[in-house]
């Protein structure tokens, strides 16, 4: 059996030495939740594991809604949880996190494992390009940050170069009158994957009308999908019962799932739809000031 | 390669193993020192009967590698009891019967442990959704919730519930 070997680099250059040190053979490590199930079931055989924890900055939250929050990239899902003011300036991307596994998975998963495990189906990820998330990704050629959507680029697939691992993800400053909220369907109340996932964010103006939207859906087609039409829909209207109709269309039409055990093609893109309206109806209400609850 | 040299605090004694890297906590606990109580049900963390804590969160022992844990504190079923006295929440699962088999019983126990740390007045709701990433297969939950109420209102120094 070929050995596995394992190290625990103290910095962010050791660390890209070693990963790109063993290309394609090399795995990064933080919370484990789904590498460990990987190595176990032999779908990933690497000769080398990078524990990235004991690197300065990948373990917490550093910022503010005002200026926009730093959360290292082996964060766990229950620090966030615990994040009063993370909590309170982005609901929806805090309850995504924690809608995945149980609160055992939660002592150790991480936003960036998520994003990095590309399903299609990942909670986190919705929430996270509905607001606007960057990643840090450290690498040979130095740190480049990119809106995450540009990670996953199919199911198990990302746009990370050899030698690459994301340091950390960020959240924008959060604007005056603006809100985000994620919304899963699932079969049971708990412990499943999402049949169709949906992210918004909107800002609105004095008056209710929204200026700016970002409307995301998971499940529905190989990789999130960040949908244009549906923002349209929203912005210079109030959540009225033709905008509601608007954006159940735009979200219908974006949509190009799989049928599978969780759902048809037919169920998954009327569900969608009706996530859209939900998810929306909540995003509005934060926006105006209401504390809502969300999942 | 050669063996992980791991030094950790494991119920509150100072422990010291060697390990591969593909092997688990749950492995090393289980096979190398020989703590028999976290169990592996599933090995792909859904069932929790491996749960254990580590600094202060629980997870899936089963999740995380051995040689992840230099440095760590953690407390398995083992190290719930206070020398012969049982925790209250071991009590109250033996005098609720909250257990068939028992296979999964040392992760609800280590698992309510954590909930009631972190929370002494739970909800029976909040109860439920805390122990979801634990599976029982015998009891069907409804004797394990009322173990975990009953120990939430003892160690609370309220009156049992009626």
């Amino acid at each position: 059996m070929p050995s596995l070997n394992y190290a625990a680099p103290t910095s962010v250059a050791e660390a890209v030495a070693l990963l790109a040190g063993a290309p394609g053979r090399a795995r990064p490590l933080s919370g484990g939740t789904d590498l460990l199930v990987q190595l176990r079931s032999g779908r990933m055989k690497p000769e080398l594991i990078v524990d990235t924890k004991h690197i300065p900055g990948m373990i917490g939250i550093s910022g503010d809604a005002a200026t926009g929050f730093t959360i290292g990239a082996a964060t766990s899902g229950a620090m966030m949880e615990a994040h009063a003011a993370l909590k309170a300036a982005w609901p929806g991307v805090v309850e995504a996190m924690d809608l995945i596994g149980s609160e055992q998975i939660q002592g150790r998963a991480t936003l960036a494992g998520n994003l990095c495990n590309a399903s299609p189906a990942a909670d986190s990820v919705p929430a996270m390009v509905a607001a606007g998330a960057k990643a840090i990704v450290v690498g040979p050629a130095g740190e480049r940050v990119v809106a995450v959507e540009t990670i996953p680029t199919g199911p198990g697939r990302t746009s990370l170069a050899a030698g690459e691992f994301i340091r950390a993800i960020t959240l924008p400053p959060h604007a005056a009158r603006s809100g985000d909220a994620y919304l899963r369907f699932i079969p049971r109340t708990e412990m499943d994957i999402a049949v169709v996932g949906c992210g918004v964010h909107v800002t609105l103006d004095a008056n209710g009308v929204c200026t700016a939207a970002r409307v995301v859906l998971g499940a529905v087609a190989p990789t999130v999908l960040l949908v244009d039409a549906a923002a349209a829909a929203l912005v210079g209207h109030t959540l009225d019962d033709a905008t509601l109709a608007a954006l159940d269309a735009a979200a219908r039409a974006a949509c190009k799932p799989i049928t599978d055990k969780r759902g048809t093609i037919e169920y998954r893109i009327k569900v969608a739809g009706v996530m859209a309206r939900r998810t929306a109806a909540i995003a509005f209400a934060r926006a105006q000031g209401r504390a809502v609850k969300g999942h | 390669m050669s063996k992980h040299h791991v030094t950790t605090t494991i119920n509150k004694e100072p422990v010291e193993f060697l390990c591969e890297t593909q092997e688990t906590l749950l492995d090393v606990l289980r096979n190398t020192l020989n703590l028999t109580g976290s169990k592996e049900g599933c090995a792909s963390g859904d069932c929790g009967a491996c749960t254990v804590i580590v600094d202060g969160k629980m997870v899936c022992s089963c999740l995380m590698l051995a040689v992840e844990a230099e440095g760590c504190t953690v407390t398995t079923v083992e190290g719930i009891a206070d020398g012969d006295k049982l925790h209250p929440v071991q009590q109250k699962f033996l005098e609720h019967a909250a257990l068939q088999c028992g296979f999964c019983t040392p992760g609800f126990i280590v698992a309510t442990k954590a909930l009631l740390d972190e929370n002494p007045n739970p909800t029976e709701e909040e109860a439920r959704y805390w122990l979801a990433g634990n599976l029982c297969r015998c009891t069907g939950y409804d004797k394990i919730i009322r173990a975990v109420m009953d120990a939430a209102a003892e160690m609370r120094g309220e009156a049992k519930a009626a």
